[in-house]
């Protein structure tokens, strides 16, 4: 089997906040109804994380669980248990009605990392990222510029981001040059 | 800018994360209707300088179609609710009534 790479091989782009790629997470979509407690508990099983509220994020390290849809879950795991770990669900959820799939190799994780991590984001998003009004943990799937991505605050100067693959050069020098621009100040 | 609260997943989502769906609650005419309800169907939509009813999809978001009350002069938003529902629910219509006494919109006041 040949070695599986990540989007931007890790690329980093240092400076006041730095824009860095995640290199290879474990993805998986998981859809289905998300009050059932099978589902609930196979998610955590995996995951360690509880599940999470509408628009919320419950992440740690590799490893979490991001409200997509209200019947979305997305199951973040290490790259290398993502093949155990869609197994997993699916011989806990065998018989009911859901969808699960592996896209770790469909999607790019890129962190945002700085003191005005919110503002690089804002600037790009058509998302309310006030302080009062998005906070760590909090979850939103929008676009960053032209292209789809979701994106969620670990804590308070580090924002993850997720996009397709395709379109990961295009987000990540988006994310650049929006670092690059500085802050506006428009939150403080 | 139009600025939609989508009911699905709760967020105030802009246009420019939504994709328009044209008019709400059409009744589907299928096999077995006659020429003139289906020709209504297919082609025959309200289109008024006012109160307007409309579907809507979260497409940046979180995929799902919900419907709007709002006005196509103003862009006053009078609320959004979810897509299961035949005909708007009456408080959608009371806040309407509230603002715009004596509206209509094809059958529905």
């Amino acid at each position: 089997m040949s070695d599986a790479v990540s989007a931007l091989q890790g690329k980093v782009a240092p400076g006041e906040v730095t824009i860095r790629e995640a290199g290879l997470r474990g993805m998986i979509i998981l859809r289905g109804d998300l009050s059932d407690k099978k589902l609930r508990k196979v998610c955590t099983s995996l995951t360690g994380a509880k599940m999470p509220d509408q628009g919320k994020a419950h992440c740690e390290g590799d490893k979490g669980l991001c409200w997509m849809s209200p019947d979305e879950v997305l199951v973040l795991v290490p790259y290398s248990q993502a093949v155990d770990a869609l197994a997993k669900i699916d011989a806990a959820l065998g018989g009911t009605h859901y969808l699960a799939e592996n896209v770790s190799d469909a999607r790019a994780v890129i962190f945002v990392e700085g003191t005005f991590a919110r503002e690089v984001i804002a600037k790009l998003a058509p998302a309310d990222l006030h302080p009062d009004s998005f906070k760590p943990g909090d979850f939103r799937r929008t676009r960053l510029g032209q292209v789809a991505a979701a994106f969620w605050m670990r804590d308070a100067d580090t924002f993850e981001v997720i996009c397709f693959r395709s379109v990961a050069g295009y987000a990540f020098d988006l994310l650049v040059a929006s670092a690059k621009a500085g802050a506006v100040g428009h939150f403080s | 800018m139009l600025i939609l609260h989508c009911p699905c997943c709760g967020v105030d989502a802009d246009e420019t994360d939504l994709h328009a769906g044209g008019q709400a609650h059409l009744k589907r005419e299928g096999p077995g209707s006659t020429d003139d309800d289906f020709e209504d169907y297919l082609f025959m939509r309200e289109n008024p300088k006012g109160v307007h009813f409309e579907r809507w999809r979260h497409a940046y978001g979180c995929g799902k179609w919900f419907l709007a009350a709002r006005c196509t002069n103003t862009l006053e938003v009078f609320g959004t609710y979810p897509a299961q529902t035949l005909e708007p629910p009456q408080d959608i219509k009371d806040k309407i009534t509230a603002k715009r006494p004596g509206w209509s919109w094809g059958n529905v006041q």
